[in-house]
């Protein structure tokens, strides 16, 4: 980290604009399958990205640990991992520990230590500090990133994980072994920064507890949304939308207690004229929403791919400025920025539509 | 007579060429600086008199008239300019504190003049507001901190009660008394056609204008003119003035010559007798008595109106910010310095205070750093331009601005800052009926609905450039200004990056 | 028909009214030439009295009195428009008797004019009404 901090401004330190590629796929079954379709959809979309950042999300992968936070994490340099090792201690039990396999890529290089900690709060610690048990590891999670140099939690949720680095997305899934994970749901993420950090926390997904984000596009609101949020706890240390918009997510849907749907109105709210033509109870509960969390709006183009225990939610900006394609085949959802990657590994879907700007494409296991 | 120590300021240019002798200067000045001479056949002026306020200039039809800035002046003293000069003259002949009015002429820094705003290019696409919806609807309120929902599950949707404003501009506090019933009409009816709101000021709310209710904010101070239930009732939301920005902490004083029957039945005071606002509120000694009026103003009005404190941008403001935030106020009002007034002492308006600029960003910041922003919604005033300064205001975290002296402007005040004369030529200033009903409030309604209308129409387009469709989306987005030549403190206050950063 | 109506509520005496009638009727192009140096006779005059003052112009009655009283057939009602045709008067005065507003009145010549809504000059629309700086004259439908 220190040797980009001479070249170039890190992620973090100047915000950085950038265009993307994303794909979900998902099964509403909850059958588990390899990293693999990911891979294949994302390359596709080779062009979308710049080789300057990649990643994935699986939800499903640690059936095992269930239970337990896995978090996943850059070291930049051994004394990084002692500190953080030793903050990890004081706060949680650390169940099982791991260097995170990966196998050489000639398009993957100056990897940091990438480590994985199935944890659970320290029971008197975490009644002392008067938090739910979510709460009181998203507080952890931010004090890492912020305050631990050299230390970067990439993944912190339960039963899923992120897997990201610079490079290709099809290089990173390689690189991490992605085939040997299996889930009932993947999202990816190809990144083309208009600038180099070069950093491998700043690519995509940004993930905190088990929403994980991949977005595509470049939000104008970012300062009104990064300056609400951080009112809460949140910091935003790499400057980037994903990140914010994550947190915007948390603090609505796990904090707020919003549903999917109510916080898809507030970050890609209907016009006021839409409203307007609603019935009475829409209009109340719509200008509510806009109004209570009117910072939250977030305008200007964007699509994202939201990751969760148990499903997906795709949404675009208000006036679809960044393309969105939903398909569907028996069990199996897909989203993506281009039907190309779709349609590569589901040649024959059911059903392809272009999801409307604001209007939140959400699919959850069948019950 | 004695010695005139003051030659006057300015000098009446009359084109001897273009003069038609038709006396309309004549008429028209409350100063009466021009004369028809019969013997010599033509117009002359007493400059001494006159006051700038291009009364003549506007009306005269042939435009033969001009009034120049004298080149008269003291021997060249950088530390004791004439204006210094003149002004111990003044007190050295009256004895007496020194009076102005409006916002402050002095070179202080203008800090919406050193921040720049940004655009849209290639990686985000800019907005055509004439092609997209562009959204500039404002609610003012205290925001719920969390959600409820009833036994189904449903949103409760009920909030604390908030203004809703078509576009985030209001015509702030100015009072029946210090300006004209037709003044106050023209804001009245503009607030009404524009969907915002106009501010009584704290002279009571005259009987005719209790139909633009839902329009009006009306104002108690500390003076209590014209308070009564019927008053709070009456509008959409109170405001409790502490401060006024051109004149932190000093009171008002209406002289009881401008009392007339109908001044003196709206601020349920006696005919000729001064109205005196005490410096402070003789029941606000301190924050927790603030907390008390605006309980006392709540429980009057049934708790159905929102509760506005306005306070001078002073040293301490934010401190100051946060406490109103914590008293159960809705909206805080801050009035920046450079605010305008009817009259104020001189030395006080030009030396009291600090600028609006530096008051909002360090209030935002402040209010967010303890996390109770969203308890209250921000209004600001003191010298809002144009367009550019309320998409700047906005951006360092405004929710709204008020704006007065743009708005007698627009009404055709050509800030002469003679007020405290009540010799208004231009019908506002004043109540002396034959210079009242030059403002004609069909007119001066419509001139400014046509003002908002096109800052309107140039805040959306810069909001468009910005990639930002709704002005929630601007609020506090202070990434969208750049300062260009501000000091490391300065930028550290304004909580924004240099140009080129 | 759209005719020129007075509100004394906002007519500030300021006489502007007057000047620019003798402009536009003037044929001049400039106002100064037209008016600098000249006693201006204007088909609208502004009656003032005790603070109260308002402009006066013909009221193009429906039933006009000037019109009944010429006795040469110069006054005339077209579209309720009253006009006149300055070639016949023979300047009897008749119509300045008849008419109650003291809306006629002689030019230098001693030919009688009177206001004609601006119809017969290059202005077109009233420019008493454009020129009032207080609205205080409309040109309406009533």
């Amino acid at each position: 980290m220190e040797i980009h901090q001479k070249r170039m401004p890190l992620e973090g330190e100047e915000r950085f604009s950038s265009g993307c590629a994303i794909s979900g796929l998902f099964n509403k079954n909850g059958d588990r399958f390899s990293g693999r379709d990911a891979i294949t959809s994302i390359s596709v979309m080779h062009d979308r990205s710049n080789g300057l950042g990649g990643g994935f999300a699986g939800y499903g992968i640690y059936p095992e640990y269930k239970d337990f936070y896995a978090f996943h994490i850059f070291y930049y340099g051994n004394e990084a991992k002692r500190n953080c090792e030793e903050y990890l201690d004081e706060h949680f039990d650390l169940i099982n520990l791991s260097k995170i396999p990966t196998q050489k890529h000639h398009n993957i290089t100056d990897e940091p230590l990438i480590w994985r900690y199935f944890v659970t709060p320290l029971p008197t610690k975490l009644v002392n500090s008067q938090l739910d048990e979510k709460e009181y590891t998203a507080r952890c999670v931010i004090h890492i990133n912020t305050d631990i140099k050299g230390a970067y939690v990439f993944s912190s949720g339960k039963n899923m994980g992120v897997f990201k680095a610079v490079g290709y997305p099809e290089d990173v899934g390689e690189f991490y072994r992605l085939d040997d994970y299996k889930g009932y749901s993947w999202t990816v993420h190809g990144r083309y920064p208009t600038n180099t950090p070069g950093w491998w926390g700043g690519a995509h997904p940004f993930a905190l507890l088990d929403y994980s984000v991949v977005h595509n596009g470049e939000i104008s609101s970012y300062d009104a949304n990064r300056r609400f949020i951080e009112m809460y706890g949140y910091n935003c240390t790499l400057q980037t939308d994903t990140e914010v918009i994550t947190y915007m997510i948390d603090y609505l849907h796990r904090r707020q207690g919003l549903n999917f749907e109510e916080v898809a109105h507030v970050i890609a709210a209907p016009f006021w004229s839409t409203i307007g033509r609603k019935s009475e109870e829409e209009i109340a509960e719509y200008t509510y929403l806009r109004n209570t969390f009117a910072s939250m709006l977030i305008t200007g183009p964007f699509s994202i791919i939201l990751g969760f225990n148990g499903g997906l939610m795709a949404l675009n900006d208000r006036l679809k400025l960044r393309s969105l394609v939903a398909a569907e085949k028996g069990d199996m959802v897909y989203l993506a920025s281009e039907e190309a990657a779709i349609r590569i590994i589901e040649p024959n879907p059911d059903r392809v539509w272009h999801p409307s700007g604001g209007k939140p494409v959400i699919v959850t296991l069948n019950k | 007579m004695g010695i005139n120590y003051l030659y006057p300021d300015f000098e009446v240019h009359r084109d001897k060429d273009k003069c038609i002798n038709c006396r309309v200067c004549e008429r028209q000045c409350a100063n009466e600086v021009h004369a028809f001479d019969k013997e010599l056949n033509r117009m002359i002026a007493d400059d001494s008199k006159c006051v700038n306020c291009h009364r003549c200039v506007s009306l005269c039809p042939t435009h033969a008239l001009k009034i120049v800035k004298t080149d008269h002046h003291f021997k060249e003293n950088a530390n004791w300019k004439g204006e210094v000069i003149q002004d111990i003259y003044r007190q050295a002949e009256s004895g007496g504190v020194l009076l102005a009015s409006m916002g402050t002429p002095k070179d202080y820094p203008v800090y919406w003049d050193k921040m720049l705003i940004n655009a849209s290019q290639v990686t985000n696409p800019s907005i055509d507001p004439l092609r997209e919806p562009m959204e500039t609807r404002t609610f003012l309120g205290q925001k719920s901190t969390k959600i409820k929902r009833d036994d189904q599950g449903r949103l409760i949707t009920t909030t604390t009660p908030q203004l809703s404003l078509n576009i985030p501009i209001m015509f702030s506090a100015m009072s029946y008394g210090s300006i004209s019933y037709n003044a106050h009409k023209s804001l009245a009816m503009a607030a009404q056609e524009l969907g915002i709101f106009y501010n009584t000021g704290e002279g009571g709310l005259h009987e005719d204008f209790y139909q633009y209710g839902k329009n009006t904010i009306v104002q108690v101070a500390s003076g209590r003119f014209g308070v009564h239930p019927g008053y709070l009732n009456a509008g959409a939301a109170i405001e409790i003035k502490m401060g006024q920005g051109a004149k932190p902490g000093i009171g008002g004083h209406l002289p009881g010559s401008k009392i007339g029957e109908d001044i003196s039945k709206t601020r349920m005071i006696p005919e000729h007798a001064d109205a005196i606002s005490p410096a402070p509120h003789h029941d606000i000694y301190s924050i927790e008595d603030l907390r008390q009026l605006v309980f006392a103003l709540k429980e009057a009005t049934a708790y159905t109106k929102p509760i506005i404190v306005k306070v001078a941008a002073v040293h301490n403001i934010s401190a100051i910010a946060s406490g109103i935030a914590r008293s159960g106020a809705d909206i805080i009002a801050i009035d920046g310095f450079r605010g305008g007034t009817g009259a104020a002492p001189a030395r006080t308006r030009d030396n009291v205070g600090i600028p609006i600029e530096l008051a909002l960003a360090s209030v935002d910041s402040r209010l967010r750093q303890e996390g109770i922003r969203n308890n209250v919604s921000l209004v600001v005033g003191g010298s809002i331009r144009s367009s550019a300064d309320v998409i700047k205001a906005i951006a360092l975290g405004a929710d709204a601005i008020y704006v007065a002296t743009s708005a007698l402007l627009a009404l055709g005040c050509h800030l002469c800052r003679t007020c405290q004369n009540g010799k208004c030529n231009w019908g506002i200033a004043t109540q002396k009926p034959e210079l009242v009903k030059r403002l004609n409030p069909e007119v001066g309604s419509q001139r400014l609905v046509n003002l908002i209308t096109a800052w309107e129409h140039e805040i959306k387009e810069m909001m468009g450039g910005m990639g930002i469709n709704s002005i929630e989306a601007l609020r506090g987005n202070r990434l969208m200004l750049r300062g260009i030549g501000l000091n490391e403190t300065e930028l550290q206050i304004l909580g924004i990056s240099h140009a080129g950063q | 028909m759209k005719r020129v109506y007075v509100n004394e509520q906002w007519c500030l005496g300021c006489h502007l009214c007057e000047y620019y009638c003798a402009y536009a009727n003037s044929g001049q192009e400039s106002m100064v030439k037209a008016l600098k140096d000249k006693t201006i006779r204007a088909r609208i005059k502004v009656e003032e009295k005790d603070g109260i003052s308002f402009a006066v112009n013909c009221r193009h009655c429906t039933e006009p009195l000037c019109v009944k009283s010429c006795i040469a057939g110069a006054l005339t009602q077209k579209d309720g428009l009253i006009v006149i045709d300055q070639d016949k008067c023979v300047g009897c005065f008749s119509c300045i008797m008849a008419c109650p507003y003291g809306a006629l009145m002689p030019n230098e010549e001693g030919v009688m004019q009177k206001c004609e809504l601006c119809t017969t000059n290059s202005h077109m629309l009233p420019v008493c009404v454009s020129g009032c700086p207080n609205k205080a004259i409309v040109f309406e439908e009533r």
